[in-house]
């Protein structure tokens, strides 16, 4: 089936008061940047509480709907088919043929929907909805009504054109990105940050990223694979700029003046300090990790609270609750699994005890802390001067 | 400075390749098949590539069958001999420190009923020419071994291995997998009893994406890849002509003398050294390098010693260091060299050969390869223990626990 345009429902955003401009001209204007990476001219409007995306060219439809199932905010499609008004002979005989093209099997129960938003129409709704639910009952006999729980809904919607629509895909939820600040993620080459990342961004959060790596320790094929998932996670929430921070110094600092048990724990309390420094510097709002409770020793609750301790800005952690077959689904579904296993060992696990502490003491910890005094200051400055920007873009 | 000890994993292509690819794709682009004149031009090339590849092997050019490289020679001549004799016998010989381009197209013929040999070695890596000997069979229909292994050098008995075989059994093909042999030592098959020999261009200073296999005049073989009847059947699809013109010169400047400088395919062939003099100059490279290694702490050098092993390949186990963490941290100083084996460095898999000719445990992770090529130098050996003096006792200092 041909369709010419493409009805964008929006749930959450239409009930935001007096806002309500503001998320819908962020969602207008993420669904433009989305449609630049598809081939082909769109015209993208808003028009009496409604969006629609109008295709001005030919375009590739699985391509259309993978850009426009990014968007944050969307909540269906529904793939429309544009018809000139002609008279009432020719919209039912268009309406038979769509139905004709669009079900295969007509065993189904429907009803027929019609709005007329252009009131000079001849029939009114409830008349149109009933001559052409007649027509179709006509051509295929089927089909049976069910205005109550019908299986398919056609909607057909008399403007200066008419619209006829009765499938909708669903889109990804959320709210547009922009609509609620910027944060701070935290991004390694896991399973669990680029999730983190993805969730916090569907609640329109814009995103920034910074990444630890430990050269010789960890390789330029790990960078790589952390750029690469910056770079799917920017597919939702739109281009990611990841601060790439070489943390080998600080590290082997750690390793050589603490207990060895609370090595990973200390050094994660540097890297929040490291990534709130850049986070504080471009107005971030938050910190965003992939942290969820037990899942390895640092993530316990007492460490925790030691790592959140360092930390002066709210620390977002949306996968707190989930276990680890929760945010892969998550993973797979947003393309990321894929890459996140690719075996590179990022600088977490280099030098990782066989016992690390699972539950540290916050003063036993800072006093450890106090063996860095000497360098550790000139050294953070040192890991943020050097650290390496890149424009993560979908 | 930079080193790039990694010539094993691949090499720079020669510039006198280059320029010849160059003319061939922008101006001598015809498809040999095709009747007209730009076709005839562009089959010349493959003719003298031909030439050139006999001339190095002392056979004759009817017998090169041009592939995309070593992977596809191996798969060629292990598939291509074993569905084409299986009447004749299912059992086929072969090493247990093959690449993994002759391990798994017989874990291939495996699965479709024929049944594998796989030979021991020593600590050195040579195979046990007794185990050979005891293994051929009536239903022998072939033995594949390599020539040299690419991850320790060590240089395997193949003339001794053909006799060897062809007295117990004259039907039994003899596929030498020669990627990491050629163009560092001599190799006349029909002199050595070789029945196919695998090459791969972009080893030797010529192109990836081209290699030949050798093939005995009258050798029972089928072909892999089926479509336009290209090669006399043997290999379908159009030929890589640019590639395979590259090839040519890469071969001819490897194994030409510098008295022999004529102009070639317009290109010219010129070094400085004739073949010895550079495979001479190669094994003082490498005995200088792996004197340097003996003077570091902690090190093993793996594999055979002096003309029992190629010029090119230094295997050195690194006591107490992670290979994969010296490379990076090598690489920062602008030294290339692979982990163990490069192929093994896309899996994590530790090397089959380390473990086969019984490298400790502990040095399995603990071992790279340097690997040599001509155009290598002093300077960058230097350069390289320099690096490895400074490196050690500081990756040493920090360890896993």
């Amino acid at each position: 089936m041909n369709y010419q345009a493409f009805l964008i429902k929006y749930g959450e955003i239409a009930v935001k008061g007096k806002n309500r401009h503001i998320f819908e001209d962020t969602l207008l204007s993420q669904i433009q940047n989305a449609l630049r990476r598809v081939e082909g001219e769109f015209h993208v409007s808003k028009e009496n509480g409604r969006m629609y995306v109008e295709a001005l060219s030919a375009y590739d439809y699985e391509e259309l709907m993978d850009a426009l199932t990014k968007v944050f905010g969307v909540v269906g499609i529904c793939p429309m088919v544009r018809l000139e008004d002609e008279g009432f002979d020719a919209l039912a005989e268009a309406i038979v043929s769509y139905v004709e093209e669009a079900y295969e099997d007509k065993h189904f129960t429907f009803k027929v929907n019609a709005r007329r938003a252009r009131k000079n129409y001849p029939m009114t709704s409830m008349e149109l909805a009933a001559a052409l639910g007649e027509k179709i009952l006509d051509a295929f006999p089927e089909v049976r009504v069910d205005v109550h729980k019908p299986q398919v809904c056609i909607n057909v919607e008399i403007r200066s054109h008419i619209n006829v629509y009765s499938t909708e895909i669903p889109g990804p939820g959320g709210m547009p990105v922009g609509t609620a600040g910027k944060a701070m993620l935290l991004l390694s080459g896991g399973i669990d940050s680029p999730v983190a990342g993805y969730m916090i961004a569907k609640r329109g959060v814009r995103l920034e990223a910074t990444y630890f790596h430990a050269p010789p320790y960890t390789s330029e094929r790990a960078k790589q694979k952390v750029i690469d998932l910056a770079k799917i996670v920017a597919r939702y929430s739109g281009p990611i700029k990841l601060n790439i921070v070489n943390f080998t110094e600080i590290q082997l600092y750690i390793y050589e003046k603490c207990p060895h048990d609370q090595l990973t724990i200390i050094m994660r309390r540097y890297m929040m300090m490291i990534a709130e420094h850049f986070a504080k510097e471009s107005g971030c709002l938050g910190l965003i990790t992939g942290e969820s409770i037990g899942q390895v020793a640092s993530q316990t609750m007492p460490s925790l609270a030691v790592t959140n301790e360092v930390c002066t800005l709210p620390v977002y952690r949306p996968l707190i609750g989930f276990d680890k077959q929760e945010i892969v689904d998550i993973s797979y579904k947003i393309d990321a699994y894929e890459t996140s296993i690719l075996p590179f060992e990022d600088c977490c696990t280099i030098f990782v005890a066989k016992h690390p502490v699972t539950k540290p003491n916050l003063k036993s910890i800072k006093k450890s802390e106090t063996h860095l005094q000497e360098k550790i200051e000139e050294m953070m400055q040192t890991a943020i001067e050097t650290a390496e920007v890149i424009y993560a873009e979908p | 400075m930079e080193a790039y000890f990694d010539n094993s994993a691949t090499t720079r292509c020669s510039q006198s390749a280059v320029d010849l690819m160059q003319k061939v794709l922008l101006e001598d682009y015809g498809n040999p098949s095709s009747l007209h004149m730009r076709g005839v031009v562009a089959e010349k090339y493959i003719k003298t590539a031909a030439e050139q590849i006999a001339k190095a092997l002392k056979v004759t050019e009817k017998e090169i069958i041009f592939t995309s490289g070593g992977t596809e020679s191996n798969n060629l001549a292990l598939i291509g001999t074993a569905l084409a004799n299986k009447r004749a016998g299912k059992h086929i010989i072969t090493t247990s420190i093959e690449h993994a381009s002759v391990y798994n197209p017989l874990i291939f013929l495996e699965e479709q009923g024929f049944e594998v040999t796989y030979l021991p070695v020593d600590a050195q890596g040579v195979v046990s020419l007794n185990a050979l000997a005891e293994a051929v069979r009536e239903d022998t229909i072939l033995v594949s071994m390599m020539h040299v292994n690419n991850e320790i050098g060590t240089i395997e008995p193949v003339e001794e291995a053909a006799k060897l075989i062809h007295e117990k059994n004259p039907k039994t093909l003899f596929h030498v997998d020669a990627i990491q042999s050629f163009g560092k030592m001599r190799i006349y098959p029909k002199r050595m009893g070789i029945d196919m020999l695998s090459v791969s261009g972009h080893k030797i200073h010529g192109p990836k994406g081209v290699g030949f296999l050798y093939v005995k005049d009258k050798t029972k073989i089928l072909p892999i890849i089926y479509g336009g009847g290209q090669q006399k059947n043997m290999r379908s699809g159009t030929e890589n002509v640019a590639g395979i013109a590259g090839l040519g010169v890469a071969v001819q400047e490897l194994y030409g003398s510098a008295a022999c400088t004529e102009e070639v395919n317009g290109a010219s062939g010129f070094k400085a050294l004739n073949f010895e003099e550079k495979i001479d100059r190669l094994y003082e490279l490498r005995e200088y390098l792996i004197a340097g290694m003996r003077s570091l702490e902690g090190t093993t050098i793996n594999g055979a010693g002096g003309r029992c092993a190629a010029p090119h390949i230094v295997s050195v186990s690194f006591s107490g260091i992670r290979a994969e963490v010296l490379l990076h941290a090598l690489e920062e100083r602008g030294i290339y060299v692979s982990t163990g084996s490069a192929c093994s460095s896309n899996h994590p898999a530790i090397s089959g050969t380390l473990k086969a000719i019984g490298v400790k445990p502990e040095l399995l992770d603990a071992t790279v390869r340097f690997s040599l090529s001509v155009e290598s130098t002093r300077e960058e050996a230097d350069y390289v223990i320099a690096q490895l003096t400074e490196l050690l006792p500081m990756l040493r200092r920090f360890r896993r626990h």
